[in-house]
Order: structure tokens, then sequence, then C-alpha cells
């Protein structure tokens, strides 16, 4: 059952990936890659790790493939531009594969021959009666607290970054008063005349 | 359940396979004649806020008015416009309607009534549910017309915007509880009012925490006054524009099965779940699924009286309410909370 599930699932993320890669159509692309994230959070709840699959899903399929999509689906694709782009791109592209190649055959090779003990460099099975959430948390708050709050401060850091690159004050705008808005009361805003035909009413 | 089909002498892993397919028809199919009858109730209940009699002819007092609805939409022609991206325009009610169900897979409704006992309940919930804004999106994209996809953008930034919060409040209820598990969470509020009353609602640091949460409950369902999404003075119906027949049904019942679920988390997380409301012996006399279901109808009678009684937002209202309000609030009672906590329980 569970190899039936490890199969299913793997599959759908090898094939929905390169799908993602292969389709034309971005928008096609970014639900493919949904697909992708949605599965690895079942790889992630095959091997116990419920805590990480729920976030999987929550932060990456939940808000940011979400802008992704927001911010694809408003986009004004040119195919032809694209199919040039591709070409010329391809060389870096290749490039990039093969490094990555490389260091995955280094990497399993290096395993391989026993040159690394995984068992011993921190990795370790669960412990029983302690669930996912408590295990994270303890380590989290604990031995890497510093990485932790430094991760934090970076995004905050971050997000300020973004915030003032982006923010202009502009002059001669009204923004709205929204306190005003719901303290306005029929008296203030409305005046009952009678205007004499012919003359109107002055503002 | 498991035990019961291997004493019929099927082999556990049969057993198990055939259990949990029933506790899915036993969740699925209630859940969809719930959402028959709370559709007729929330129509009765806005017509008698507006002096009117509500459906009243088909049945006694209208009550088969869901199912003549639901045949007339069955009856009917599914019309895909030509310019529509075919494939992605009809998986998009499908979402919609599958995600719906999806989540109720982890609600308690007893002790032992649950399907899925995870100890992960309350994140699959907020997983579940942030899928919801796919369909709407997806719909939107896909009917390739302007109103259902500007009903889409406003669909994905309203979600987002109020399942921050959302993600705040249960933070709040999640370190009065110590678990993320819905059961855990019910057993917890066992007495916590002066040891006699079972609910988190009264709880002075945790009732404003369930009025942020049952206000981003309505954003969130996209229910009046927050159904910018379907606004029909400014989109026509939104996303389901260009949708019709069982394509357009499915969409109907997804979004009553969605606040059907709110009420249920709204029920759980603030006011006992499937406990009765006081620690008295002779309440325990009542099933706690009808506890869950009485508590599940009084907040659906209060979505339906805000539906009666409020005028719509405007979208910028909407954004201010979701970031300039409720983040900074439940951001404080997160930290109010878990001082208290602090206090409390571990001491100085």
């Amino acid at each position: 059952m569970q190899v039936f599930a490890f199969y299913l699932f793997a599959a759908i993320v090898i094939a929905s990936g390169a799908f993602t890669i292969l389709s034309r159509n971005p928008v096609h692309s970014v639900l493919w890659l949904i697909l992708a994230f949605f599965n690895a959070a079942g790889l992630m709840v095959l091997v116990g790790a419920e805590f990480i699959a729920m976030l999987l899903v929550i932060v990456y399929v939940g808000a940011v493939a979400v802008l992704f999509l927001f911010v694809v689906m408003m986009l004004d694709i040119d195919f032809a531009e694209l199919r040039a782009g591709f070409a010329k791109n391809l060389p870096l592209g290749v490039a990039l594969a093969l490094v990555f190649l490389a260091e995955l055959v280094f990497g399993i090779g290096a395993w391989q021959a026993g040159g690394l003990d995984m068992a011993e460099s921190g990795v370790s099975p669960g412990r029983e009666g302690v669930s996912n959430i408590q295990a994270v948390g303890e380590l989290l708050y604990s031995r890497y607290v510093f990485l932790f709050e430094a991760a934090g401060v970076i995004l905050l850091v971050a997000m300020v970054g973004a915030i003032l690159l982006t923010h202009r004050q502009r002059l001669g705008v009204r923004p709205q008063n929204v306190a005003r808005q719901v303290s306005r009361r029929p008296e203030e805003a409305v005046r009952n005349t009678n205007p004499e035909t012919g003359k109107g009413v002055s503002l | 359940m498991t035990e019961f089909f291997q004493s019929l002498g099927m082999s556990y892993e049969w057993a198990w396979f055939v259990a949990t397919l029933a506790g899915i028809l036993l969740i699925a199919l209630p859940v969809m004649l719930a959402v028959a009858y709370i559709i007729y109730f929330d129509r009765k209940v806005i017509a008698a806020i507006s002096l009117r009699r509500g459906p009243n002819v088909v049945g006694p007092f209208g009550l088969l008015q869901s199912f003549a609805d639901g045949l007339k939409v069955f009856l009917q022609e599914t019309i895909i416009p030509s310019g529509a991206n075919k494939g992605l325009f009809l998986l998009a009610p499908i979402i919609t309607f599958t995600v719906a169900l999806l989540a109720w897979a982890v609600i308690p409704f007893g002790a032992e009534a649950v399907l899925a006992n995870i100890n992960v309940g309350l994140l699959y919930v907020l997983a579940i549910s942030s899928l919801g804004v796919y369909g709407v999106v997806i719909a939107g994209w896909a009917s390739n017309s302007k109103y259902p996809f500007f009903s889409a953008m406003r669909a994905a930034a309203q979600m987002i915007s109020y399942e921050v919060s959302i993600g705040f409040v249960l933070v709040c209820v999640v370190i009065y509880a110590g678990t993320f598990n819905l059961n855990g969470i019910i057993e917890a509020q066992r007495g916590h009012g002066f040891g006699f009353v079972n609910a988190y609602g009264f709880n002075l640091l945790l009732f404003p925490m369930w009025v942020v949460f049952f206000i981003s409950s309505l954003a969130e369902t996209a229910r009046a006054p927050f159904d910018l999404t379907e606004a029909e003075s400014e989109l026509v119906a939104g996303y389901q524009t260009e949708y019709s027949s069982m394509s357009f049904a499915l969409f109907w019942l997804g979004e009553y099965a969605n606040i059907l679920l709110m009420c249920a988390l709204n029920a759980i997380l603030f006011w006992g779940g499937w406990l009765p409301p006081f620690e008295w012996e002779p309440l325990y006399m009542v099933p706690g699924i009808i506890w869950l279901f009485l508590k599940m109808f009084l907040t659906f009678f209060l979505f339906s009286w805000i539906w009666a009684t409020v005028p719509r937002y405007r979208y910028d209202q909407l954004m201010r309410l979701g970031w300039k309000i409720f983040l900074p609030l439940s951001l404080l009672f997160v930290v109010m909370v878990s001082g208290w906590i602090m206090y409390t329980r571990v001491g100085l």
C-alpha cells in the first residue's frame, strides 16, 4: 500500500514537473507546478513528516503559488518572443543542468562509496511518542534559535526593502480618511434647498 | 469500524479499505443533505427578515425546494463558451466541490466519530481551505471573459488577506489547547470556564479572537457582506457568470459546504464542539453530534442574519479591515495569549 502510494505520488511529481517546463501556456505551467507541490506534500506524509507536508501545502500551494498565478494570469504573452528567448538561453540552461547532474552524481557516488555517515551527522530517527510538531519546535527554539531568529530578521529586512523601493509619496492626491467617512452624518452632508426656477444652487 | 468489517470475515486490509470508504460516504452524503437544507434555511431566514415568505410551494413548507432546484439545474444544458479554455473551465467547479468536501475528513463528530484523527488536523483544515481559492481563480481565468476575471483577481487577494489573520487566531487557540488535533482541542475546552463551562468563547482573551475568526470566516467563504467576488451590481455574477447547469451547481454546493465547514470550525475551536455547553451530567444524555449540529446551526443563523442585514463592503474597506485592523489585532492577541499562558502555567 505504502509502496503503491509512493510510486503514485513520485510519478505524478515527476510528470507534473516535466509538464511545468513543457507546457506552452504559462498559466498551465503554474497549475502543473501546484500539482507537483501537492504531490510532494503527499511524499512528505509518507515519510512521516506530516508537519512539513502541511506547511508545504499552506505556504507554497496556498500562498506562493496563488501569487504566481495572480501575476502570470495578468501577463500579456507573446509566444514567438518566448521561443526566440529559448534558443538564446539554451547554452546557459544546458550548462546549469550539467552542473546539477555532476553534483548529483558526485553526491550519490560519495554516499555509495561509504564516504558519508548520515546517521551520525545529526539525522536521527523520530523518538517514540513525540509528535512531529513538538520535535521540530524543540529543536528550532533551542539549538537553532539564532538561525531561526536570523532568518526572521532577514525576511523582515527584505520586506522593508521591498516596501521602501516601491513606496513613493505622491503629492496632490486626496487619500481616503475612513474615520471621517464613517463618522459623516446626514445633517452635515445633505442640505435641503428650494431654489427658484432658473437660479440653481451654489455649492 | 474496521473491527466490524473484520468480524464479517474480511482480511485487515480489505476491512480497513471498506471501513474508510463507508466512513467517507457516511460523511459526504449527510453533508450534501445538510447543504440542501441549509440553503432552504438560509432563504427562509433572509425572507423572514425582509418580511417575505421565502420558498413555500414545493413540498410542505417548501421543504423540497432545494431538491427541485437541484433537479432543475441537472436537466439544463451545460454551455461552454467558445473562447473558454475547455479543460480548465470544466475542472474549476470540480476543484471547488472536491476541496469543500476534503476538509470534512478531520472534523470530529464525537469522541470516536472522526474519519482521520491526525495530529495536524487543524493545519490540514487550513491547508485544504487555502486550496479553495483555486477553483474560483481557475474559473475566472478559463472563462476568458472580463467579469469572471475581475472576480478571480478579487477572490485571490481577499482569501490570502484573511487567511493571515485566521492563521494567527488559530495560533491563539492552539497555544491554549497545546495541540493541533481537533479532538484534543475540544477535550482541552472541557470545564475551561470555572470548571463548568465547556467553551473557549467565554474566555476574555479568546472572545475577541472568536469575533475576528467569525468575520474572517465570512470573508474566507465570500459570504455577504464580503461577497465582492460575486457582487451582482458590479460583476454580473462574478466567476460564475459563464457557468450553467451542473458546473454551476457544483460551485453552489461547494460554497455552502465550505460555509458549513466554517460553522463547524467555529463550533469546534471556540464553543466546545461535541461537548455539551456545561459540565452537568443530564446534558451528556444528548449525543455529542446533536450539540455539534446545534452550535453549527446557531453560527449559520448568524451568517444568514448578517447576509440579510449588512450592506456589501467596498473592496478597499475589505482590504483595510483585513490588513490594517485584523492582522495587528490578532498579532497582539498572540503575544497576549502566549504571555498569559507563560505567566499562569510556567510562572515568571
